[in-house]
């Protein structure tokens, strides 16, 4: 790290001590044109990934895969097979690897943990008060600790986005600096719930003070509002990590979630990354698809470009 | 690293024949003195056709064939009848924009890409709006049943082959005149395919007359004393040309001809669009484009940021095989033009200014030239003076909005100029002040039918596109 990206990181650091340092520096971000960006993002949309380089995206996809259950029915049973799921995603071929991480609800977490243990698939659980973040700070805490007891080892908060939109960014901050405390040892993403922001300014303000409370993921959405991960809104937060680390030095990764369905689409948004981020953040430990049916279209995908054959559905497991 | 395997748009959709003769009254025929040149592709050099190249003989045949379509058939026909022709050709470029925008990459070097996603929708386009005016003139804002001109001498470039013969045709079409269209020597083959799209719209015989050649054969065709009306998008330079030899006919004129558009990016810009802005705006089509924001001028306190992100978008564009899906910036038209490029690129170096270009490997074969940028350029260089219409930009800076006013203003072209700003007022108080015929705010490069195009000063006078283009083909 240079001098000066020492010198910035600890002038960036002091900002969040005052409301007004931090609403000056945020608002001080250059702003974002909304027809522009999209324009961008449907642009890098049009690149064609063939042969090779869908082999080799799809494999890259498959690691980065959050597989998801986050739903009031979830059971024990079903976790488990979840879990089970992440560790040998297609049965009938070891050569495919396995996901990037299991996401569940705190109360899952222990029967995830039973399942992964000792593999190298992590094990992400929601926290805060997920999905409204609406409670009292202690018992989001106390939410995140609890999830980090039994076994997490990589928490997604949300970001108290009333308070956002108000405009108490320290609040949010402090938030967030309180969470990553409580996480100890896990990584700590933060969902923007870019969603509920509404605006492409909003995001690259909410993407910096989440980076700026040290958040070592941001990512999109709940998925349970009606808009989740969008291109435009990834293009954004993409933009967002790089210049934060050409400032600080320090690189941050990005989670789209919500809305990712399909082999294709999962292919644009490893292209975005490659032509806004570069390679350094090609690789599960700084890019993450929350998604829970996207893995079965990798697969699909997957075994008709080993086999030349589509597969129905049916030889894919549901779980 | 994630590297995109070749992604090639398929050349079999294209049906090119070994040699094509002149488009004259509804048939393919051969020029009277039997003189040709060749069609190359300019990213392999390898040669795609032999072309009829027309002599006076055949302008005049072509000018006769015209005359007498327009007066015995199209200047007749109602409105309604000609909209019905101009849809159907609408309609069969839509169905066969794939076989176009190929032949359009092979012959011009463009990406196919842009010649897919830009070129095509927008040729389709043109001829679609303009069929809506045919039965409309009378509401068109120049008086009751406004007359058309006549016969068209039309002369395009070879930068857009096929989208500069929509703007000319569609129009002319719709008036109710009847044309003889010469495209450029370098780049004819879609012109070609376009008048078999004619037959096969059975459009009437002698409606669109396409004479193929170079120099000689425009200066014949816009000197027949049996044209009435001159279009021409091209240089400066040739322009003028036309202007002395049309000047004292009864001929009517319109002129689109260079730029050297200012590209100006306040401190207060959307950074990461601007970005994009600049990008597009100045390596879009190799940057073979008249509006093309081929100055940039970026306000001081902002330089280093802007010309940061710059270089590093820079680094991802991907030149090469024009015919890849993923290709962004193709070849080269001509090695005329690159040399032109390379002529007025060494001269901004030698005159002091500093360049750059981010790696990229070029094609040993073929017309190349790598994106390239000077920094540290001044009003007096001439590659802040000079339109270079290759992929290279001069980046300059200024301290204020009148300086940027200033500076943008002082050249001999007023075609275009973009603005980025996040300070609406900002933008209309430069808008009002610029002396160019489009200004962008916040994009570059955005064109539309209903838009109208067209210059101040050496960059041309008259307007394509919208209402107003029909006024060039119209009897006002």
């Amino acid at each position: 790290m240079t001098a000066t990206t020492t010198s910035a990181r600890s002038e960036l650091s002091e900002l969040g001590r005052s409301e007004t340092a931090l609403r000056t520096f945020l608002h001080g971000l250059p702003g974002v044109d909304q027809v522009g960006a999209e324009q961008r993002a449907a642009q890098l949309g049009t690149r064609s990934i063939k042969t090779t380089a869908k082999a080799q995206a799809i494999d890259l996809a498959i690691r980065m895969v959050d597989l998801t259950t986050l739903e009031g029915a979830d059971t024990p049973g079903k976790v488990r097979a979840l879990a089970a799921k992440a560790l040998r995603p297609d049965p009938a071929d070891p050569s495919c690897p396995h996901v990037g991480a299991v996401c569940v609800y705190p109360a899952m977490v222990p029967y995830v943990a039973e399942v992964l243990r000792g593999s190298a698939v992590h094990l992400a659980s929601v926290a805060t008060a997920f999905p409204s973040g609406q409670a009292p700070l202690e018992i989001k805490l106390a939410d995140t600790r609890a999830a980090v007891a039994a076994g997490a080892d990589e928490i997604d908060m949300v970001i108290n986005r009333g308070a956002f939109l108000a405009g108490r960014y320290k609040e949010v901050y402090d938030e967030i600096v309180a969470t990553k405390e409580a996480s100890g040892d896990a990584h700590l993403k933060v969902i923007l719930e870019t969603g509920e922001l509404a605006t492409y300014d909003n995001v690259r303000r909410a993407s910096w003070l989440a980076m700026l409370a040290g958040g070592d993921f941001i990512k999109t959405s709940t998925g349970k509002v009606p808009v989740a991960a969008t291109l435009p809104v990834t293009l954004v937060m993409l933009e967002a990590v790089r210049d934060f680390r050409a400032a600080t030095g320090r690189q941050v990764g990005v989670k789209p979630a919500g809305g990712i369905k399909t082999t294709k689409d999962a292919i644009k948004y490893l292209v975005m990354v490659n032509e806004t981020v570069g390679p350094d953040w090609l690789d599960p430990d700084w890019f993450r698809f929350g998604a829970s049916s996207l893995l079965n279209d990798l697969l699909m995908q997957r075994t008709k470009l080993t086999t030349g054959t589509y597969s129905g559905p049916d030889y894919f497991t549901l779980d | 690293m994630f590297e995109y395997a070749p992604a090639p748009e398929s050349r079999s959709v294209v049906d090119l024949k070994p040699s094509y003769g002149l488009f004259i009254d509804g048939t393919f025929v051969d020029p009277t003195d039997g003189g040709s040149f060749k069609s190359i592709n300019p990213a392999s050099e390898e040669v795609l056709a032999e072309i009829a190249e027309a002599g006076a003989q055949d302008v005049e045949r072509a000018v006769r064939a015209a005359r007498k379509a327009y007066d015995k058939v199209w200047g007749p026909m109602s409105g309604r009848d000609r909209a019905k022709y101009l849809y159907r050709i609408a309609r069969l470029i839509q169905e066969r924009s794939r076989e176009l925008a190929v032949l359009e990459s092979l012959d011009n070097g463009k990406p196919i890409r842009e010649s897919r996603d830009v070129d095509l929708p927008l040729v389709a386009a043109h001829f679609f709006y303009y069929a809506g005016w045919a039965d409309k003139l009378s509401h068109a804002g120049f008086g009751p049943n406004p007359r058309p001109i006549g016969v068209a001498a039309q002369v395009i470039p070879w930068n857009f082959p096929l989208l500069m013969l929509a703007w000319k045709i569609a129009p002319a079409l719709a008036a109710g005149n009847t044309v003889v269209l010469k495209p450029a020597e370098t780049t004819p083959l879609t012109a070609l395919l376009f008048a078999e799209i004619c037959q096969q719209a059975d459009l009437p015989a002698g409606v669109v007359n396409i004479v193929t050649g170079a120099g000689d054969t425009g200066r014949a065709l816009v000197e027949h004393t049996g044209v009435d009306k001159v279009a021409f998008t091209g240089s400066t330079e040739v322009g003028r040309a036309i202007a002395r030899s049309v000047a004292g006919t009864s001929k009517k004129l319109t002129l689109e001809l260079g730029g050297k558009a200012a590209n100006i990016v306040f401190d207060d810009a959307p950074i990461d669009q601007a970005v994009e802005g600049i990008v597009n705006g100045i390596f879009f089509n190799q940057g073979h484009v008249c509006c093309a924001g081929s100055r940039l001028l970026v306000q001081e306190n902002v330089a280093d940021r802007v010309l940061e992100s710059l270089k590093r978008r820079m680094a991802q564009l991907r030149v090469g095989d024009p015919l890849d899906k993923n290709t962004d910036v193709g070849a080269i038209n001509s090695a005329a033009q690159l040399e032109r490029i390379r002529e007025l690129s060494d001269a901004g170096s030698a005159e002091g200014a500093e360049r750059w270009s981010p790696p990229c490997e070029l094609p040993e074969r073929g017309f190349w030239f790598a994106p390239t940028i000077f920094t540290g350029v001044t009003q007096a260089h001439r590659i802040a003076r000079e339109e270079i219409f290759g992929p290279v930009l001069s980046v300059l800076t200024f301290r204020t909005p009148a300086e940027a006013v200033e500076k943008a203003n002082n050249t001999p072209y007023g075609l275009s100029a973009g603005i980025w700003t996040d300070k609406g007022s900002r933008i209309l108080w430069m808008a009002d002040r610029l002396r160019a015929g489009v200004v962008w705010a916040n994009t570059f490069n955005k064109f539309d039918p209903t838009s109208p195009f067209g210059g101040y000063k050496e960059s041309g006078y008259g307007r394509e596109g919208g209402r107003h283009g029909l006024e060039g083909y119209l009897n006002v």
